[in-house]
């Protein structure tokens, strides 16, 4: 009983707090001006910023003033006779040593708020993220909890069918929840290409290389939704990632914490517990697969499922989508298909989903082989793939012995 | 006429061209003089131009709404390298390379350029090399997707097949542009008139000097880093990969290595053509040649270290960070030395303004504003919120388009009276600079806005607060794109009949190219003139 | 300049390794023990992170998450690594380093990252690592992330 009145209350902080974001969502339809954000480092970027646009303003205007006296009174046709002199050494080095002067002007800040972006020491929570085609994963190293984080604007909104949401593009399924007035390090990493993890408001920018591990740092001063998006060219759903932070009090980060444990650990238990799938008739599975298929799969297989041969193969007549067994089929989706783009999606969607994938692939673009696939099908599959490991000594090592 | 020169036209004679369309294409296919070359450089980088402009305007028109309009994802992708490829080595690069094939043996007094055959294939080459870039995007799985700036692993392992034609197209256009400065490079030095010296040489030869050492320099690096991206997809090495002891980030050194210089062999020229100009218009003299030349010098060392600056979001060590911005910054010394020498020629000069004229003042205020948010994005940590958003976009554009665009249509009017012989129509080249002038900033200013708002790079969608300056960006486009027909047309009516124009043209020119005729004869200075004062 | 290109890459290694610029490290050569003695004054958190792609099925993580070490002070701990399909895979373990100037003074003695790991399907392990940081590592840095990303190597061999 106590697991629940705990969920219930995370429910209801979450629905209390949207509220008052509500009134922080309105985004400015015309924003000239960088953030200035919710972190330290956010706000010195845009002091700097500040000083170095008044910088270029003031060598802009006084350059381009004399060049607009010139045009104007130095005319020809004003009858001006043109001057002979073309050379100036002393005026030269004069202004070659004043520009010098400014830059170093410019660059104490500059590398004063540099140095602090740089020291992630003495962090008190730290997050892994990891950048994928095309979607963000957060591990929360600490506190054991970890989660994909997809875009969540309808298929139907990007086809310019129905209305468009005011967080169009920037909204997800699950936000990344963070707690305020705390040192948080974020430790970037990718799966395949490189991303670029942005969120403007907490001046954080970090790319995401396949392979290695980069930090960066924020202390977010505010309660409130930050948005940002994927910051580096990765391909066909570059535009389609992006990032939702959630920034909430102490308290209420831990309830999160905790609700978001039992809540994976019920998807976990769910998707291998046999007796739990439920029964799904077709209507619901082409809805729920085709709906899933357009927001996931189509990125490569296209919406009409003729994909994009070589790298992406056709689905629309493939024998994975309209041979046998169904189980293949099904197992491509559970454990991708290594060596190619084809990742394992058995993290990402739950049994239903898959089930209800397959079931569409299976019978849309004129594949009809009237095949329905059910969660329970799906279920054993991921219990098969279980296997009690057997611990073997092979490991092997460089090094000094 | 200058009384200094004397010409020797008893010899003087046109092309040689067979009879009928075999003699036409013989004529151009064999050609090895220098004025024929410029002119197959010009109309190729003419083409490329209407080609990789096409392209924007697809991406503009995607971008017009937000939404899934017109292009899918993919396609959008390979719009933008596309747009961006084809532009710098197929607009930008050749046409300068066209100018400078016509302008440096006139100005310096030599018949020719010193490899004369060298010449035929470096041009040669060009068109089979975009011939087979533009084909990739008919090949399966479509053309290259991953952006001008090709990073690995998306250039490598994640990449359509199309990409090793990619790879061999810009093997081609390398050479291509190795063999045009080499060439520039012999002829410079070793064919000047008597008296010519090096610190008599116009800043257009200068700005080409220095730009055919950087592009020796830098090429084969850029061959190198496609070559290992090709034995990565192929050969079963992992230079760019994790898994096999790469590093992904590798590429980005070895590319921008290339890259950064090469936005230099972009800019010099375009220098080059805007120190011809000016003090034409202003009827006086370069104001302070020699800082000139030491202000171009030091761009050209400065920008072989500076190249980090575009990788600042990756993870480079604090120490490279300070480095590289530091570096950066400095770039803006000597550019600012070039820009306040500008101002000082019109400063008390006896200008008009005509359309050469025109172009070239307004890439004095557009190019340094572009310069101004290039100092804005060395500063690292302001870099953070910049880097890949439409803030760079913007910066890039300012610097290239009503920078070096610009550039070279003052160089194209200033210049074409004197290669055809005929005045372009003046009334539609003003019109042409103005429609330009003010579409441009229509075009690129709200870019900043959109960079600094939080709009992301290379996305064919957007968030809905972006959409109201995306509108403006690409009305602008539109009216801008659709303003350089009036060029084009300008350009081909000025070949065929116009006005005709003596040798001086206009009234302030000096230089041993205003010495000839208009047009100058197929060979020209066959006997070198001698040279007592310059200017 | 040719040549310079591909010479960048030894080039560009060999300096990454020995100035430990991006996290990288030697993974030819381990460590070698250079006794420096234990710095009792001051104790660096070390932390430790597993990676493995999705198209790695696999389950990949260290037995301990963080420790806090004196540096000098040599270490032990274990990857746990279970192969979660039927057949036999090869996997490396690629090693990364943050913050990038500590990578030079983490030394690893014996560690699963320096050879290709094999297990048949169904098979797990448990994989050593031991290491020591250099008693010389600067005074500012106090936590040092230490990360393996698993990347599957079955088709390169």
């Amino acid at each position: 009983m106590l697991k629940i009145g705990l969920i219930k209350k995370a429910f209801l902080v979450f629905f209390c707090s949207m509220f008052i974001n509500l009134a922080f969502a309105q985004a400015d339809n015309w924003q000239l001006n960088m953030f200035k954000g919710v972190t330290p480092v956010s706000r010195d970027i845009y002091h700097l910023h500040m000083i170095a646009m008044l910088v270029c303003a003031i060598i802009g205007i006084v350059v381009f003033g004399i060049m607009i006296y010139s045009l104007i009174y130095h005319r020809k046709s004003k009858g001006h006779k043109a001057a002979h002199f073309h050379d100036n050494t002393r005026l030269e080095i004069v202004w070659t040593i004043i520009p010098f002067l400014i830059l170093l002007g410019l660059a104490f800040p500059a590398t004063r708020t540099l140095i602090k972006a740089d020291n992630t020491e003495r962090a008190e929570v730290t997050i892994k993220v990891v950048g994928s085609q095309w979607k963000w994963e957060y591990f929360y190293l600490d506190e054991g909890i970890h989660f994909y984080s997809n875009l969540s604007t309808p298929f139907k909104a990007i086809e310019n069918k129905v209305q468009k949401g005011e967080n169009y593009l920037l909204e997800v399924d699950n936000e990344i929840v963070l707690p305020t007035h705390k040192k948080i390090r974020f430790l970037v990493t990718a799966n395949d290409v490189i991303h670029s993890w942005w969120v403007p408001e907490l001046g954080i920018k970090r790319d995401a290389i396949p392979g290695f591990m980069h930090e960066s740092w924020a202390r977010i001063e505010k309660e409130g939704v930050y948005r940002g998006q994927c910051t580096e060219l990765c391909g066909i759903g570059h535009g389609y990632m992006p990032i939702v932070v959630r920034a909430v009090s102490e308290e209420d980060f831990k309830v999160w914490v905790k609700a978001q444990r039992e809540k994976q650990e019920q998807w976990n238990n769910l998707q291998t517990d046999l007796s739990k799938q439920r029964q799904m008739t077709r209507h619901e599975l082409m809805s729920l697969g085709k709906k899933r298929y357009r927001e996931v799969c189509a990125f490569c297989h296209r919406e009409d499922g003729t994909g994009l041969p070589p790298m992406y193969p056709a689905l629309k007549g493939s024998s994975v989508a309209v041979g046998y067994p169904i189980s293949r089929h099904s197992l491509m989706i559970l454990n991708g298909s290594p060596g190619s783009a084809m990742q394992s999606y058995q993290y990402m969607f739950s049994n239903e989903e898959i089930a209800a994938i397959v079931t569409y692939e299976r019978n849309a673009w004129e594949n009809n082989t009237n095949d329905l696939v059910q969660p329970i099908d799906i279920a054993k599959l991921r219990v098969t793939n279980i296997h009690q490991p057997k611990l073997v000594k092979k490991s092997k090592l460089g090094g000094l012995k | 006429m200058n009384p200094d020169i004397t010409i020797d036209t008893h010899l003087d004679h046109g092309p040689e061209q067979g009879k009928g369309f075999i003699g036409f294409v013989k004529r151009w296919l064999y050609t090895t003089n220098h004025k024929d070359i410029g002119t197959l450089y010009l109309l190729l980088a003419l083409l490329n131009f209407f080609v990789a402009g096409g392209m924007a305007l697809l991406i503009r028109l995607e971008l017009f709404q937000p939404g899934h309009r017109f292009l899918d994802p993919n396609t959008y992708n390979q719009m933008t390298t596309m747009h961006g490829l084809i532009m710098l080595f197929g607009v930008i690069m050749p046409a300068f390379t066209g100018m400078a094939n016509w302008q440096i043996p006139m100005m310096i007094g030599a018949p020719d350029m010193a490899l004369p055959r060298l010449n035929n294939w470096s041009f040669w080459i060009l068109p089979f090399a975009f011939l087979l870039l533009m084909s990739t995007m008919f090949h399966a799985g479509g053309g290259p997707n991953f952006g001008w700036t090709m990073y690995a692993p998306l250039s490598t392992k994640f990449a359509p097949p199309s990409t090793d034609f990619m790879i061999f197209s810009v093997h081609m256009m390398g050479i291509s542009s190795i063999m045009g400065s080499i060439n520039i490079i012999a002829t410079i030095l070793n064919m000047r008139a008597p008296g010519m010296t090096m610190m008599k040489l116009p800043m257009f030869v200068w700005t080409w000097l220095v730009t055919a050492f950087l592009l020796i320099a830098i090429m084969p690096v850029l061959a190198g880093a496609v070559t290992m991206m090709l034995a990565d997809r192929h050969f079963g090495t992992s230079f760019f990969e994790a898994a096999g002891g790469g590093d992904p980030i590798l590429f980005q050194h070895l590319f921008w290595f290339f890259g950064h210089p090469e936005v230099y062999v972009l800019v010099l020229p375009a220098f080059g053509v805007i120190s011809e100009v000016i003090p034409t218009f202003s009827r006086k003299k370069l104001f302070g040649y020699n800082f000139m030349v030491y202000a171009t010098l030091c761009i050209a060392i400065l920008s072989f270290i500076v190249w980090a600056h575009h990788m600042f979001t990756t993870g480079i060590p604090l120490g490279a960070e300070l480095f590289f911005m530091y570096a950066t910054m400095l770039i803006s010394v000597p550019t600012g030395i070039k820009v306040f020498n500008w101002v000082s020629t019109m400063f008390r000069g006896a200008m008009t303004f005509e359309t050469p004229m025109l172009f070239a003042v307004a890439f004095v205020f557009m190019f340094t504003f572009g310069g101004f948010t290039g100092l804005m994005l060395s500063l690292v940590p302001a870099d953070y919120q910049y880097q890949d958003t439409y803030f760079v976009v913007g910066h890039f554009h300012y610097v290239l388009v009503p920078g070096v665009v610009f550039s070279l249509m003052a160089g194209t009017y200033y210049w074409l009276p004197k290669w055809t012989g005929h005045m372009y129509n003046e009334a539609l080249g003003k019109i042409h600079f103005w429609l330009s002038a003010i579409s441009v900033n229509v075009l690129f200013f709200p870019m900043h806005f959109l960079g600094l708002a939080g709009m992301p790079r290379r996305i064919p969608d957007y968030a809905l607060q972006f959409t109201n300056f995306n509108v403006i960006v690409s009305i602008g486009a539109f009216i801008f794109g659709f303003s350089q027909l009036l060029f084009a047309w300008n350009v081909i009516r000025t070949i065929r009949a116009g006005q005709k124009v003596d040798g001086k043209v206009w009234e302030g020119s000096h230089g041993l190219e205003w010495t000839l005729s208009s047009p100058p004869p197929y060979h020209s200075f066959t006997v070198p003139p001698t040279i007592h004062s310059i200017q | 300049m040719f040549g310079f290109g591909f010479a960048l890459v030894p080039i560009y290694n060999s300096l990454c390794k020995n100035l430990g610029i991006n996290g990288k490290v030697d993974l030819s050569k381990p460590a070698k023990i250079t006794y420096k003695g234990v710095d009792k004054s001051r104790k660096i958190l070390v932390e430790f992170v597993a990676t493995y792609n999705s198209s790695v099925p696999w389950s990949f993580y260290p037995t301990i998450k963080k420790v806090e070490v004196h540096p000098g002070e040599s270490y032990k701990l274990s990857f746990y690594a279970e192969n979660k399909t039927d057949h036999k895979m090869i996997v490396q373990a690629i090693p990364s380093i943050t913050p990038g100037i500590a990578a030079r003074y983490l030394k690893k003695t014996e560690c699963f990252c320096f050879a290709q790991q094999t297990l048949n399907g169904y098979e797990a392990m448990y994989m050593p690592l031991i290491f020591h940081i250099d008693a010389d590592l600067p005074a500012n840095v106090k936590t040092i992330t230490l990360s393996y990303t698993l990347f599957d190597i079955t088709d390169r061999l």
